[in-house]
């Protein structure tokens, strides 16, 4: 069934941006996986919308495309106060918050 | 009775596309506000040129719409009811409730529009020279033109909330041009005071709206299938008899509060004259013509709310009527003492104003509304040319005792334009103010409220005597001050400085409007002239509704829909001699009402004499009282106000305006803020400290015990037992804090995972 090619795709990709998250070191690639990850969700959305044919999926999907969009912005704000302050982007070499 | 529902007559009515498309109007200049916001200093003419041609096209839409409503008008019998012409769309809707936006035009629409989109021109085209070089000159000419929307707006709306739309753009645009010289501290003040006074009534503009609606949307979209925001719902509603009392009346005094505020109604009038503090221009088109005209044209529109509310044939007295009546004399007495010719202007609108309240609240609707078409006319002549003697001859300022004197032999033109106004004004027969004011007194009479009668003749009579006052000290006597060309230093900043002239006559730019304003203020009156018969009733033909009851989709006619063009009339029965309808008075049968019927006074000359006589003894009085204070060094009269303890006492009385501000801001606001202060000081001392102090020792003693028992064994134990958990917690998890966003993200789906899993586990 046509679901099932969208959920898996979702997982995929899901499973890419978990990935990325957790293994790479340049901090924008760890943003980029989020992204990955909140789009991986939002074709969730959309399947499940479509095969219940209303409209919550799609209007929530939206919601987290504005969200996400957000997130980036203060993100990339970080990233780029990291590099000010560092010279490098690098996530393995951030450990000040260590307990 | 008159009306068989059952016999059906078809009338056609005519339409139009200037009709059917009335709703451009206020589009129009809204369009030229956002163009003169982006471009407008860029253009060769800073704006103006969108502004003024703006408002020449509403003033043709209107125009035509106004021929094209008067051809509908006419194609049916004298007593058939005229649907309007109504239009509308869906603004937006929220749980079920659908607020339209659209058009809702009918005589009293016409009229309005006329009247403002030809004021508006007027105004613009007088702006060009007289804000000339005026450094924020492009957005004075966009507030001028927002402003003209909104009221544009408010005229044709369908409903109460596109009308509350229109009523706010205008409280704004009213702020912005009255604080247009906001550099000056007393300009901004007045704006403010302007904004927050009126802000005040729309409270109640608010709370009338969403009572009425609660109250009549079932009923209305029961029977006619509107909204309860709707104008004519809402009129069907109330004189259906079906609606709950209270809420009309509760609604109809909620609404009235804002038309107060407004409409510059006693208690809430003194913004109004502050408001004189904006450019001239801005005088003569918010405060003289249109903006104060809102409250009047609110109630003049849901006019069966405020009938069936406030029982207008029923009783002697009600709330409309007894504002209006104390408006008309409390600010008449103020007129006489203002130095500055503006504020004489302010107080006589506000107590013209009373005068259309009072016909509106003694079911005297024509009269009233034909009012407001004749005193925008002279009015905003008044306003135009007292900023003209200030733009020409005395230099900028507005004091009649210390600038002017003396002005009719520099200012020709404005002089006479000056001199039909004010006899417009003062009711003279046969200006137009004669026509519409002695109608008002006349009707107050007839409907059984005979002391306002007596309250309008007064009023009458201090009309003609404060503006004798006023056009002797400007245009009569011996030139003093800027007048005779004397320079004094309070040059205003703001003001273009072409100095160095002694009195002169204004340009064309100033003085055209000035000759059509007056040449309206003698014609317009002739619109309905009672006194030449009933033929000359034209007004009362094209304006007024007819109270026949028709059936629902007679009511509710909408372009395009079931209504349209066609109508099912009641019986022609009325057609011949005494017409008389139900409608305001008892339950309409099979059909609803459109409008309430209301009586018409027998014009009779005897009656117009009496206040023609007031008129000019009020003249005569003022003249030989202007002489003999104004017009000689010495005389027994001369600085009485300074010698006679009693006239020194009322003088003050009035120069402080009844210290109706001071009760505001000092007397109200103190005694409400320092009793109040004082008594929650009192209650906190007395009540609340000795209820603390109370529960406190109590609370001491049990605390006591508490402290020994429980604290010290029971909870210490556990909080250190916890302590030393939470401790060896954390030593333990330490090394997961590992300052690594990595790691932290591998715990993150880690334990999503694993919840994940459970949720899949419990689910099967």
């Amino acid at each position: 069934m046509l679901l099932n090619q969208f959920l898996f795709l979702s997982a995929i990709l899901f499973c890419i941006g978990v990935y990325g998250v957790i293994a790479r070191k340049n901090a924008v690639l760890v943003l980029m996986s989020i992204e990955l990850i909140l789009n991986s969700v939002n074709i969730n959305l959309l399947a499940f919308a479509m095969r219940n044919g209303n409209a919550d999926g799609h209007t929530f999907a939206l919601y987290v495309i504005a969200v996400a969009a957000a997130e980036v912005g203060v993100g990339l704000a970080m990233v780029l106060l990291m590099y000010r302050n560092r010279r490098s982007i690098a996530l393995d070499e951030l450990s000040e918050m260590r307990g | 009775m008159v009306v068989a529902a059952s016999e059906t007559t078809e009338v056609v009515l005519e339409s139009g596309w200037f009709l059917e498309n009335a709703w451009l109007i206020p589009v129009v200049p809204a369009v030229a506000f956002v163009l003169i916001i982006f471009f407008g200093k860029r253009m060769p003419r800073k704006g103006a040129e969108f502004g003024i041609a703006s408002m020449v096209g509403a003033l043709v839409l209107s125009a035509m719409a106004g021929m094209q409503w008067i051809g509908r008008v006419n194609a049916v019998s004298e007593y058939t009811h005229v649907p309007p012409v109504v239009r509308t769309w869906t603004w937006w809707q929220n749980g079920g409730v659908h607020f339209g936006i659209g058009q809702h035009v009918d005589g009293l629409s016409v009229v309005v529009l006329l009247v403002v989109a030809f004021i508006s021109t007027l105004v613009q085209i007088y702006s060009v020279e007289y804000l000339h070089g005026d450094r924020r000159y492009t957005h004075f000419f966009g507030a001028l033109t927002l402003f003209s929307a909104g009221m544009l707006n408010m005229v044709v709306a369908e409903n109460m909330i596109q009308l509350i739309l229109g009523w706010e753009i205008m409280g704004l645009c009213s702020f912005l041009l009255i604080g247009h010289w906001w550099e000056d501290s007393a300009n901004s003040r007045a704006a403010l005071k302007a904004f927050f006074t009126t802000r005040t009534g729309d409270v109640g503009l608010l709370a009338g709206t969403s009572l009425l609606f609660f109250a009549a949307n079932d009923w209305t979209q029961k029977t006619l299938g509107v909204s309860g925001f709707s104008i004519r719902g809402l009129s069907a509603w109330a004189l259906s008899g079906e609606g709950s009392t209270t809420a009309i009346t509760v609604g109809a005094i909620a609404l009235f509060i804002a038309c107060i505020g407004k409409s510059g109604q006693f208690p809430l009038h003194t913004w109004l004259p502050d408001a004189m503090a904006g450019p001239t221009p801005v005088s003569s088109l918010l405060h003289s013509s249109t903006m104060v005209v809102a409250g009047v044209f609110l109630v003049a529109r849901l006019y069966p709310v405020f009938f069936e509310g406030m029982d207008i044939y029923g009783s002697g007295l009600n709330l409309i009527v007894l504002i209006g009546g104390v408006t008309i004399i409390i600010a008449a007495a103020l007129a006489f003492v203002q130095d500055d010719i503006k504020k004489v202007l302010a107080y006589s609108t506000v107590s013209q104003l009373g005068y259309m309240m009072m016909g509106l609240g003694a079911g005297a609707w024509l009269p009233a509304v034909f009012h407001i078409f004749t005193h925008a006319f002279f009015k905003a002549c008044l306003f135009l040319g007292a900023g003209s003697i200030s733009h020409s001859a005395s230099h900028h300022s507005f004091d009649m005792k210390k600038d002017m004197g003396g002005l009719r032999k520099h200012m020709p033109v404005t002089f006479a334009t000056w001199v039909v106004s004010t006899l417009a004004l003062m009711g003279v027969f046969p200006f137009s103010g004669f026509f519409s004011k002695d109608e008002i007194i006349d009707n107050v009479g007839h409907a059984g409220y005979t002391a306002f009668m007596w309250v309008g003749l007064t009023g009458a009579f201090m009309t003609a005597a404060y503006m004798t006052r006023a056009t002797y000290l400007t245009f009569f006597g011996e030139p003093r001050g800027a007048a005779a060309g004397v320079h004094h230093g309070d040059h205003h900043g703001d003001h273009h400085g072409d100095a160095g002239h002694g009195p002169r006559e204004s340009g064309p730019l100033i003085t055209i409007p000035l000759v059509i304003l007056a040449t309206l203020a003698i014609g317009s009156g002739l619109l309905n002239a009672v006194p030449f018969g009933h033929s000359w009733e034209n007004f009362k033909k094209w304006v007024e509704p007819r109270a026949e009851v028709v059936s629902a989709t007679g009511i509710a006619s909408v372009v395009g829909g079931p209504g349209e063009s066609r109508l099912a009339a009641g019986g022609e029965e009325g057609k011949e001699g005494k017409h008389s309808s139900p409608c305001g008075s008892e339950k309409p049968e099979g059909g609803v009402c459109p409008a309430p019927y209301v009586k018409h006074a027998e014009f009779k000359w005897s009656k117009a004499a009496v206040s023609l006589v007031l008129v000019f003894a009020g003249m005569i009085a003022s003249w030989f009282l202007c002489v003999q204070l104004y017009g000689r060094r010495a005389g027994p009269l001369v600085g009485l106000t300074s010698r006679n303890g009693a006239a020194r006492a009322g003088h003050r009385f009035l120069v402080n305006k009844y210290y109706l501000d001071h009760v505001y801001e000092n007397v109200i606001v103190r005694t409400l803020a320092g009793p109040v202060a004082r008594a929650a000081y009192w209650f906190n001392q007395r009540v609340i400290d000795a209820a603390v102090n109370g529960v406190g020792t109590t609370a001491k003693r049990i605390a006591g015990w508490v402290y020994k028992n429980i604290d010290q064994r029971l909870v210490d134990g556990a909080v250190n037992a916890s302590g030393a958990g939470a401790q060896g917690a954390g030593r333990a998890l330490q090394p997961v804090q590992s300052g690594k966003v990595s790691q932290y993200g591998a715990l993150l789906f880690g334990a999503a995972a694993v919840g994940g899993l459970v949720l899949v586990i419990i689910n099967t």
